[in-house]
């Protein structure tokens, strides 16, 4: 295992800058999620750091290697594909042993490192089988299993579960956050999914249009978004925004709605600012404390959560509520939200004082 | 009923493609008497002569040799080559693939009465005229680009991603070719293989003007020049002829088991 350092990189096609001027590193056994909207050049960039394309500037080392001249086999990185991409003519054992093949490892000790692959992947009674008759779920372990079986310096994930359903998915995030414990492997997880950046990383990086936009621990992401977009793109349903001015006894004010937030920013009284709210942290309120005021326009029952919708003064908001609620279409009902956990932003960035 | 009109479709062409073949193998197989025998007679008296004759009197076995190495040659040098372009040409500057893809095509479609002249007198002053090199690159100059072609076809189909996953994975380019691209062409390559070798196997004009010695002359060239001043040997011609379609029919029997079982194996996705 080693660390990842990447510095400056930069991928135009043409005049577009697909990624612009990037600087990140992952630590020695650290697994680091790259997530982002589609689009926004992570696939690129992993691709990149695999070799398979081409920058238009700045490095990439491996340990304390640069990396960025040489040929993908010889940066030592294994690269998992969204398809999977196993060779369709050989079978799950001659798969995984592909690339100790190449390499030229003894016999004995390829088939040592492939039963003991298949047997932490559970694929044990499928080595005989092509690729073609293995289901879903089971190509995916195979796809793992070619990586892991290599011992690579560093694991690249290319959205490695979305070909998958629902709850075969879920089963392999769990899988795959197991096998992080167990390899203590560096890897680069790309994903536009947030609920797998939450439960797998250690770090994520929130990408868009080729940008950085925050690199923190999940928690950091969620609770402290750099900026609207972060705050937008992460958590679901999405934050809830409304633009607005702050009055000199710190209250934010905007159509249909108030909130106390005095002390929580530095932003001149008058300024306009951004302040987001995510439905989880909206509560029932009395008439006193009432920040907005709506009427319920649909409920969204899923058992564990009841996600209400009300329009307040035309604009849509979302609240959480317990699901024991008794709350129906058409009522009135008013919310708010406790100061902790109010975000504002100011020009599209935080501007919530990290203390508050 | 419809499957009845089908059926009497498909049995109207068999029979008009079949008919000439299979009266030329049944007249193989007829005694002198029966070959001239008016009405003629369907059934043949499976008398063995003419073979027996073509070989011996006519030197068959000769042109089914240089048959052979022509055609083996063209083939193995077209796909050789060929799928090394192919490949080369579905992999980088894919920009450039469709113009290169057209010219190629219309290369192949000048008539072959075209180039000869230049083919004949090139190969002459190489000193090449009369000899197997002369003929198999005369022969390559019209089934390379059919092969590139086919070739580009099914290398396109493949998925890019698992070429990827074997140069991360510790090959080189080459390595990659032959373990990973060339396995799973294998059907495109097949059927390259056997449109080139159809193709040079039944070659008549260049074989003509390029190989005029007897001893190098390929087969329809050698059944072509069969009658002699006042002879018209049909029994012989019509053995050599079905001698000569046989290596055809076996090629693509066999070949096509291989596509059809490629075929399956290639399409898994991923």
């Amino acid at each position: 295992m080693a660390s990842l350092a990447v510095t400056n990189l930069s991928k135009k096609f043409g005049a577009a800058k697909i990624i612009d001027d990037l600087s990140f590193d992952v630590r020695d056994g650290e697994f680091c999620v790259l997530l982002g909207p589609s689009g926004c050049g992570k696939t690129t960039l992993l691709r990149i750091i695999a070799g398979l394309e081409d920058s238009s500037g700045g490095s990439i080392a491996i340990g304390d290697r640069r990396v960025d001249r040489l040929a993908p086999r010889e940066r030592d990185v294994a690269f998992v594909f969204q398809t999977y991409a196993l060779y369709p003519h050989l079978n799950v054992a001659e798969n995984l042993a592909f690339s100790l093949e190449l390499r030229g490892a003894p016999r004995e000790e390829i088939r040592r490192r492939v039963d003991e692959t298949a047997k932490i992947l559970g694929l044990d009674g499928l080595l005989s089988r092509k690729p073609r008759e293995l289901s879903g779920g089971q190509r995916q372990r195979v796809a793992v299993g070619r990586a892991i079986i290599r011992q690579p310096k560093v694991f690249l994930f290319d959205e490695p579960l979305s070909n998958l359903d629902a709850a075969l998915r879920a089963e392999m995030r769990l899988e795959l956050a197991r096998l992080h414990r167990r390899l203590g492997a560096t890897i680069l997880y790309v994903t536009h999914d947030q609920a797998e950046a939450m439960t797998l990383a250690d770090k994520i990086i929130v990408l868009d249009q080729g940008r950085i936009q925050q690199i923190g621990a999940p928690a950091e992401i969620y609770h402290a978004p750099a900026n609207v977009f972060v705050a937008g793109f992460v958590g679901s349903p999405r934050m809830n925004f409304i633009d607005g001015r702050i009055d000199q006894r710190g209250i934010f004010t905007a159509e249909g709605c108030r909130f106390d937030v005095g002390g929580l920013t530095d932003v001149q009284a008058g300024e306009s600012v951004t302040l987001g709210v995510r439905p989880e942290d909206l509560e029932l309120a009395g008439e006193r404390e009432a920040a907005i005021e709506g009427k319920v326009d649909i409920i969204e029952d899923l058992g564990s959560d009841k996600f209400v919708h009300l329009k307040s003064a035309g604009r849509e908001w979302v609240a959480r509520v317990v699901p024991e609620t008794r709350v129906n279409p058409g009522d009135f009902i008013r919310l708010t939200a406790s100061r902790g956990r109010i975000h504002l932003f100011s020009g599209g960035r935080r501007a919530t004082n990290p203390s508050a | 009923m419809r499957p009845l009109l089908r059926f009497l479709a498909i049995a109207a062409v068999v029979v008009y493609s079949l008919l000439p073949f299979l009266w030329f193998v049944l007249a193989s197989w007829k005694s002198p008497a029966q070959l001239t025998a008016i009405p003629p007679e369907i059934v043949p008296a499976f008398h063995w002569g003419f073979y027996r004759s073509a070989v011996t009197t006519y030197g068959l076995l000769a042109y089914i040799r240089n048959s052979a190495i022509v055609a083996g040659a063209t083939t193995a040098v077209s796909i050789a080559i060929g799928a090394l372009a192919a490949y080369a040409l579905t992999r980088f500057r894919s920009t450039w693939l469709r113009f290169y893809l057209v010219v190629l095509l219309c290369v192949s479609m000048f008539p072959q009465i075209a180039v000869a002249g230049p083919v004949w007198r090139i190969l002459d002053a190489l000193g090449w005229l009369n000899s197997y090199p002369g003929i198999v690159i005369a022969y390559i100059s019209f089934s390379l680009p059919l092969a590139i072609w086919i070739l580009a076809t099914f290398f396109k189909e493949l998925p890019y991603e698992i070429e990827e996953a074997a140069l991360i994975d510790g090959c080189t380019r080459p390595q990659a070719l032959k373990r990973i691209v060339l396995p799973l062409a294998a059907p495109g390559i097949f059927t390259a293989a056997i449109l080139v070798f159809i193709y040079a196997w039944n070659e008549f004009f260049f074989a003509l003007i390029i190989l005029t010695s007897p001893a190098l002359q390929t087969l329809p060239v050698g059944i072509a020049l069969f009658p002699g001043e006042y002879t018209m040997p049909w029994g012989e011609l019509a053995a050599a002829s079905t001698i000569a379609t046989l290596p055809l029919i076996a090629l693509t029997l066999f070949f096509q088991r291989r596509i059809v079982r490629g075929l399956s194996a290639g399409a898994v996705k991923g």
